[in-house]
């Protein structure tokens, strides 16, 4: 009977042992489900950035590189326990409640089993947290590329990187970013964002429950290295550059010079600049409500958003207009007693002898001289009425790139002011407004506005006798054939280029015997046009547009400085500098110009009241 | 007659192969990427404990066979005083306090208890005039495997007193009535019956089926009083069952239970272990990840991967064909220890070595069990294979003895003819 008990036990335990092993039959090889979540916890994905594309300037200087920073990220906070939080707090330099604030805050925002705990942590403190990190589970660092940057200068053209948003995230058509990368938010760095970001890689591993990395997953078959993004060489010589920028010094305003030839922007400045370091991934948060509370608008790029009247800027402009339009012929000369008379209206001109010629209304900035080419060009017999004459200039100015965008490769692009007919409708009547209505528009003020970019683009097309190309900021991208296309398409100007010889040789004469001879450059010679506009809100912008040599240009210059008077006393010394410095950089003639320049970089234009609410540390000086 | 008393080589093989590749799994689960080799660490400590097995065992079979029998009740009694020793001076460790601090080590008398328990069975039973018929020879059984479960109670380690369990198959074996066994499994019955429906249901059930049990025996008035009354005990034991569980058992058991019967999902909490450990086994697949490539071993997302959840880094690296072939040793020991008993010619030798068998069994259902989601987390080590060295000295030296006294069988033959 007993042998019988036995059987009975020997059967309980064989059936135990195949209901176990069937058991494991059905977990492990039959139901997959339990590989699939064991890989979900313990296998992590982890983006690799690539090294962002470096950004050189045209003579190949660096000017942007590349510079860690560290997040401090905790994974899996809810598991956190068991960290000696004193001596944490000690290393990191944060006391008990702040750790206990970002531990909450972690928590919270814990994403795909992750969260940062504290970011942009300094690198002594990375180092520091780095070498202990193994007595605190959990913790990790992420390392991600910030930019830094050789110089303080040409702030607005690089722009800047900043976390993408969530509206571009939503609108991004490959996936290819994620929440809290970076891209590039102004300047090239948004511009040529998608040659510049390379392509991210991407790491497998096992984590423990910790997180914390236990080896690669199938000896990183699955890995992806990233491919580092193209370098950018930029057609701004950062010498020149730098050097307008300290002319600049104090001063509200901008400069553009072009090379004619390519389009290639040499210099593009708008001042007060801030130090482009200042804006970086890490700083930024510290200087941005500095800047935005600056009077002086330091963000604003003056350069290619803030539209001016041109004032006497715009005078060989009108005069390629009436000499192709035929108002007026390369000997015509107009009388002037000093001013110009339009009904009972006076419109006031300067001292200068009484009759004048084309040349000699560019040189002495006769305003006499084009009213008298408007009235002229407006009344031509060819036209049916004033809107059709007013519509045949605007279509010369636009074909100058005037009242719309010229698409340059720099954030804040404005298309500057050109009326529409239908404006003057508005403010006069249909059909009850003439030249007479508009006449200041022949000099250079009124409902005209150009951004110191489109003046220069201007000087360029001049100098060019007739086309411009897109003027854009970027002169190769390593790697790729060529910078965009519509860089490089032709633009034509709708004046032939036999009128442009009167006009340019009037330019000329405006630095030998007119109105800028008085900041000549010996050995260059350089056709410019100052113009002086006139400002509602306080003192006379400085204006003057040129381009240098005349007979082959390797330069086209315009320069605003705001607030200051006379053309030729602010605008002009500062573009002639600037063409000397670019043609010349070994002239012996800059000695002898030592005075002009010192006098530039030393006199603060900013209003009175507007310096005291200015921060230095913003400008990084 | 010197050829037949030789140490049973089976038994010693399997022994071998268990506890090579509990080695293994142990340096598996707590070396980190190959820190360290197998001989340091717990791997190397795991070793060392064999080898202090193997070193008593060889004592053991020095000594002369009778030597455990005469000593029977002093094995018992000094390792009854040891566990109220622990409760006295223990160290708690996890909640328990059933450790006691010898130098740097650290044993665990609960794990030996079970070697002395099985002595004072087999002795009881065997000695001469003791009957299951008996009342008071009863009470001595069940206060002889009481006795230390109880101390064990007061420990706090319910689990390892569950154990003693295992020696109700010693007794069903030797002549106890089956009654007690079918009792025990109706018990267990109606408790699984009352906490997965209801008190309530189980009673209306039990109502049910006493109707239709009278609609086909009405005949039969002898039938009527005992259905009855069994009816009534059924009912009754399903309330009390109830009344257990919402105010006796602790929080912790209550939920340890729920969650083997699938009536709570609680994956953070108490059931954490056990779904971390299904998911270690189950993504082994059928040939495993490979030696010292699981990757839930190495997260450390299972607690006690070492001691009591070691089979999961079997599962998990290993894969079925692994944790099969674990298993079949196993149960190969187990059935090859039965063959032992089976074949003693003293009645002392037979229930000592059935005990050992039964008490391996126990483990093995429980411990493999919890880990596959088939019984509720009870603490207590896979023999052999779990790390731990009060768990591997205690059942090398319950193992060497039971080979000792096999070894020495023809002897006994020997004696009982002269
Ligand atoms: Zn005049």
């Amino acid at each position: 009977m007993n042998n019988h008990r036995a059987g009975y036990i020997y059967l309980a335990l064989l059936l135990i042992g195949v209901i176990y092993i069937l058991r494991l039959l059905q977990i492990q090889v039959l139901d997959d489900k339990y590989a699939v979540i064991a890989e979900k916890i313990s296998l992590r994905r982890q983006t690799v950035y690539p090294q962002r594309g470096l950004i050189f300037d045209r003579e190949k200087n660096l000017v942007v590189y590349n510079e860690p920073v560290y997040d401090l990220m905790l994974s899996l906070p809810i598991r956190l326990k068991g960290i000696d939080t004193g001596s944490f707090c000690e290393i990191l330099e944060i006391d008990r409640r702040e750790f206990d604030k970002r531990l909450a805050k972690a928590k919270k925002r814990s994403y795909r089993g992750k969260s940062v705990f504290k970011k942009n942590v300094s690198n002594i403190l990375y180092a520091r947290v780095q070498e202990r990190l193994y007595e605190f589970k959990g913790f990790f660092f992420e390392i991600r590329q910030d930019r830094n940057y050789k110089y303080n200068s040409a702030a607005h053209v690089l722009g800047y990187l900043g976390e993408i948003n969530r509206n571009q995230l939503k609108k991004q058509e490959e996936g290819y970013y994620e929440q809290g990368d970076y891209n590039g938010k102004k300047g090239v760095e948004r511009f040529y964002e998608d040659y510049l970001r390379g392509v991210k890689g991407e790491k497998y591993f096992y984590v423990d429950k910790f997180g914390v990395n236990k080896g690669s997953y199938k000896e990183g078959k699955l890995d992806v290295e990233p491919i580092d993004g193209n370098n950018l060489f930029l057609s701004i010589d950062i010498d020149l550059q730098q050097y307008g920028e300290l002319l600049l010094n104090n001063k509200m305003g901008s400069v553009v010079a072009i090379e004619p030839q390519t389009g290639e922007v040499l210099a593009l400045i708008s001042s007060p600049f801030y130090n482009p370091a200042n804006f970086n991934i890490q700083n930024r948060g510290k200087f941005y409500s500095k800047a935005i509370n600056d009077p002086t608008k330091p963000i604003f790029n003056r350069a290619v958003s803030a539209p001016y009247p041109p004032g006497s800027t715009f005078k060989p402009v009108m005069a390629l207009i009436g000499l192709e339009d035929g108002a007026i012929s390369e000997n015509t000369h107009f009388g002037c007693p000093g001013y110009y008379k339009l009904g009972r209206r006076i419109i006031k001109c300067h001292e200068h002898t009484y009759s004048t010629s084309l040349q000699r209304s560019i040189a002495s900035s006769c305003n006499t001289y084009y009213c008298n080419t408007f009235k002229s060009m407006m009344q031509l017999d060819k036209y049916a009425n004033t809107e059709e004459a007013y519509n045949s200039w605007r279509n010369y100015l636009q074909s100058f790139g005037l009242g719309a965008k010229l698409g340059v490769d720099v954030s804040g692009e404005f298309k500057g002011w050109l009326m529409d007919p239908s404006f003057y409708d508005k403010m006069h009547g249909k059909d009850r407004w003439s030249y007479a209505n508009i006449i200041s528009l022949s000099f250079g003020q009124g409902e005209l506005g150009l951004t110191p970019l489109q003046m220069a683009n201007v000087a360029s097309s001049i100098a060019n006798r007739g086309y411009y190309f897109p003027p854009h900021v970027v002169k190769q991208i390593e790697g790729i054939e060529s910078i965009p296309q519509k860089y490089l398409i032709k633009k034509h100007i709708k004046v032939s280029p036999s009128n442009f010889s009167p006009v340019i040789e009037g330019m000329f004469e405006v630095t030998k015997t007119g109105t800028g001879s008085g900041v000549a450059i010996k050995g260059i010679d350089i056709a410019g046009k100052t113009g002086t506009v006139q400002n509602p809100h306080g003192k006379n912008h400085s204006a003057y547009m040129a381009f240098a040599p005349v007979n082959d240009p390797k330069i086209a210059i315009a320069v605003v400085v705001e607030e200051s008077g006379y053309g030729a006393t602010w605008a002009a010394p500062i573009a002639h500098l600037m063409i000397e410095h670019y043609l010349q950089p070994d002239s012996v003639e800059v000695s002898s110009r030592e005075y002009l320049e010192t006098k530039m970089k030393n006199s603060n234009l900013i209003p009175v009241k507007y310096r005291e609410l200015q921060d230095a540390s913003l400008y990084g000086k | 007659m010197e050829s037949k008393s030789r140490i049973d080589i089976i038994s010693l093989f399997l022994f071998i192969c268990i506890a090579a590749i509990g080695v293994a799994s142990v340096y598996s689960a707590t070396s980190e990427q190959g820190a360290y080799t197998l001989l340091e660490g717990r791997s190397g400590k795991q070793l060392m404990w064999f080898g202090v097995s193997a070193f008593l065992g060889i004592v053991i079979f020095l000594l002369n066979a009778n030597f455990f029998e005469v000593f029977s009740w002093y094995f018992y009694v000094a390792l009854m005083l040891l566990l109220v020793v622990v409760l006295v001076i223990g160290a708690d460790i996890n909640g328990a306090r059933s450790w006691i601090r010898v130098g740097s080590f650290s044993i665990q008398p609960s794990e030996f208890a079970k070697y002395g328990t099985a002595f004072a069975v087999a002795s009881l039973l065997s000695s001469i005039g003791v009957s299951f018929e008996k009342r008071n020879d009863l009470l001595k059984m069940l206060g002889v495997i009481l006795l230390p479960a109880i101390l064990i109670i007061l420990q706090g380690d319910t689990g390892s007193a569950l154990v003693f369990s295992s020696f109700v198959l010693v007794f069903y074996r030797e002549g106890l009535t089956p009654l007690i066994l079918i009792l025990g499994l109706v018990v267990v019955f109606i408790f699984v019956v009352t906490l997965v429906y209801g008190g309530v249901y189980f009673s209306i059930g039990v109502l049910v089926i006493l109707l239709v049990f009278y609609a086909f025996t009405y005949t039969n008035k002898n039938l009527l009083v005992p259905s009855i009354t069994i009816a009534v005990l059924a009912i009754l034991l399903s309330m009390s069952v109830q009344f257990l569980f919402t105010n006796i058992l602790q929080e912790h058991q209550k939920k340890r239970i729920q969650v083997t019967l699938n009536l709570i999902e609680d994956n953070r909490g108490a059931g954490y272990n056990v779904n971390q450990s299904k998911i270690a086994i189950g993504s082994g697949g059928a040939t495993g990840k490979g030696f010292l490539n699981g990757s839930h071993t190495k997260g450390n997302f299972i607690p006690e991967q070492e001691t009591d959840f070691i089979f999961c880094t079997i599962g998990e690296e290993g894969g079925w064909v692994m944790s099969s072939l674990t298993i079949a040793l196993l149960v190969a020991f187990i059935l090859r220890l039965y063959h032992l008993a089976s074949r003693a010619k003293k009645k002392f030798k037979r229930i000592f070595i059935f005990s050992l068998a039964s008490i391996i069994f126990f483990h093995l259902m429980v411990n493999v069990g919890m880990t596959i989601g088939l019984m509720p987390v009870i603490g207590i080590p896979l023999p052999l294979v779990s790390y731990g060295g009060s768990s591997i000295l205690a059942f090398s030296i319950f193992i060497f003895t039971a080979l000792k006294m096999d070894a020495t069988r023809d002897e006994d033959l020997i004696s009982i003819y002269s």
